[in-house]
């Protein structure tokens, strides 16, 4: 905590999702995978060796001075229980290799177990270093896919998507045996140390699906999930748009929404106001050649349009930064909310400090 | 014809491919097939792609209605008449990960709108040099998810320039969707924000338009 910070990181989440307003706006860097590009070495490396993936995080935040530790790993190391494999690269998130379930298995599918998983279980050790170190200062966001979005990887995005709509039953069947899996992958890292979970659910973004159809299941399977999981929870729909779902967001329970640039900012704002804090909303791949002032013009717009009356973290569209996205422009980010995301300044005044 | 049209786009957005099948048969010009495809399935399939650029419509709109009119194409149009287009010489390919639904929604559109369209699946970029090279290619439609796969298409450009090939280069998905100028900075010809981009501009390829 700096001589200008009135509140520890977690204080300052606290409130903003409290709906009140903190000292400054809060802000998270998601850069799960910057930590091997500090330490030189491949995310294969990296995310080998759970006490890296913690050092890192803690580096980048002591570096950054944002509010969060992020114990993400990459969406794909939720494949490894589920008997998939994971293709590393150089420059970026490691992804899912080929798709491991068929509609036809599925009735045969049980829930995998996750403690004694050895992928899993790096994230859970990460995460326990991550709690050693920085105690109470700072919220450690831990993740899980929704049983919902889990079989975009699990399947391949147009078979799932055929299931959905052609075969109820085994996608009901799937649907039960995410949920189990999700709801214990969700705890497991709560009780490792993790603060929060962030539930990331693009399929029932309107982006992905028709807002109707969200209703008779990314909802419904929201509603059961979240409430099974014993902390609080933030749902990103990486990069989806939210406005047309927001009314119904709350009902599962979630606190927060990762919410992308293609909507307006200031309306997603009168959407949430005082039901569900934003987390958002600046582009990650933009950023990737943002210059010092493009980077702060883009910081005080979105606090401009957001940070009010609190309910809003600032952070980028996707929920993981590019691995491109460079040194230089985190820092000016990091510069610009310290510079103008203060409280108690009538919005835009923020922009002469 | 319009009621035509309405009905049919009322069963793609239902995703009622046997409505939609059946409502194609009873309105298919035997003699002209093509008619239908061009009058009635492309222009509807167009209206739910721009419909999902501006949030109207869902990307499961998108796949499911270019499915099921791929489906109807297949079942309409003999086997010749695709070929008969005279489109140019296109393959579609997705680069490096394994995220194919952008790919797949392409490749059915184009082929629903009567473009015969080689499907390369998920490729590295020499896999997809060799293929243009083998396949002597004018067109090259490749799809990526991330963002490190669109930065690798500039390989595929550059490799093709240092081929002496001409094959025009078009991309498409959602770093170059969140980023409207990457493509210039991969060196692409043209890109596509929607399967129904990539049609727009197959068809002024075709005719000899820009790009």
């Amino acid at each position: 905590m700096t001589a200008r910070d009135a509140m520890t990181s977690l204080e300052r989440v606290l409130t903003t999702l409290g709906h009140s307003e903190p000292d400054r706006v809060p802000f998270f860097l998601l850069n799960n995978l910057h930590g091997a590009k500090e330490m030189g070495l491949e995310p294969r490396e990296y995310f080998r060796d759970p006490d890296l993936v913690a050092r890192g995080q803690l580096g980048l935040r002591e570096k950054y001075r944002d509010d969060c530790l992020y114990s993400f790993f990459y969406a794909a190391i939720e494949m490894y229980p589920w008997g998939g494999e994971v293709n590393y690269s150089p420059d970026g998130p490691p992804t899912a290799a080929e798709p491991v379930i068929h509609r036809r298995n599925i009735p045969s599918l049980e829930v995998p177990d996750v403690e004694s998983n050895p992928d899993l279980r790096r994230v859970l050790d990460a995460t326990e270093s991550m709690k050693k170190g920085i105690g109470d200062e700072a919220p450690i966001i831990g993740v899980v896919m929704s049983p919902f979005s889990l079989p975009v990887m699990q399947m391949g995005f147009a078979e799932y998507l055929s299931l959905i709509y052609e075969y109820p039953e085994e996608f009901w069947s799937l649907m039960r045996v995410n949920r189990e899996f999700c709801v214990r992958w969700a705890n497991a890292q709560l009780k490792a140390g993790a603060t929060a979970i962030c539930y990331f659910d693009p399929v029932s973004s309107p982006t992905i699906i028709p807002e109707e159809l969200y209703g008779k299941t990314g909802l419904a399977i929201g509603k059961s999930t979240l409430g099974r999981i014993e902390g609080p929870t933030a749902t990103h729909l990486a990069s989806g748009i939210a406005l047309p779902i927001m009314p119904r967001l709350p009902e599962t329970g979630t606190a927060a929404v990762g919410v992308g640039d293609s909507e307006d900012l200031r309306s997603l704002k009168a959407s949430s106001l005082g039901r569900i804090s934003l987390l958002g909303n600046l582009n990650g791949i933009k950023m990737v050649n943002w210059d010092h002032r493009q980077a702060e013009e883009a910081v005080v717009e979105a606090i401009d349009a957001a940070a009010a009356g609190g309910g809003f973290i600032l952070s980028d569209n996707h929920g993981e930064l590019p691995l491109q996205v460079p040194e230089d422009a985190m820092m000016a980010i990091s510069e610009a909310v310290h510079e103008h995301g203060r409280y108690g300044i009538a919005p835009g005044e923020g922009k002469d400090g | 014809m319009d009621d035509i049209v309405a009905a049919f786009r009322e069963t793609l957005l239902s995703v009622d491919g046997i409505g939609a099948e059946k409502l194609a048969l009873q309105n298919v010009d035997p003699k002209h097939p093509f008619s239908f495809v061009e009058r009635v399935m492309v222009p509807v399939l167009e209206e739910i792609g721009v419909g999902w650029e501006r949030g109207t419509y869902s990307l499961a709109h998108v796949y499911m209605s270019s499915r099921i009119c791929e489906r109807i194409a297949d079942t309409i149009l003999p086997p010749a008449d695709a070929g008969t287009r005279g489109g140019p010489k296109t393959a579609i390919a997705v680069l490096n990960d394994h995220h194919l639904l952008g790919k797949k929604i392409v490749y059915s559109a184009l082929r629903a709108g009567g473009f015969e369209v080689l499907d390369y699946g998920q490729c590295s970029v020499e896999e997809v040099l060799a293929g243009c090279e083998r396949d002597d290619l004018e067109v090259l439609l490749i799809s990526v998810l991330l963002y490190p796969s669109a930065l690798e298409t500039a390989r595929v450009v550059e490799g093709l320039a240092d081929s002496g090939r001409g094959t025009r280069v078009v991309v498409g998905g959602a770093p170059f969707r969140l980023d409207p100028d990457l493509y210039k900075r991969v060196g692409a010809d043209d890109v596509g924000y929607s399967a129904f981009d990539a049609l727009r501009i197959m068809r002024d390829i075709e005719g000899g338009g820009r790009s």
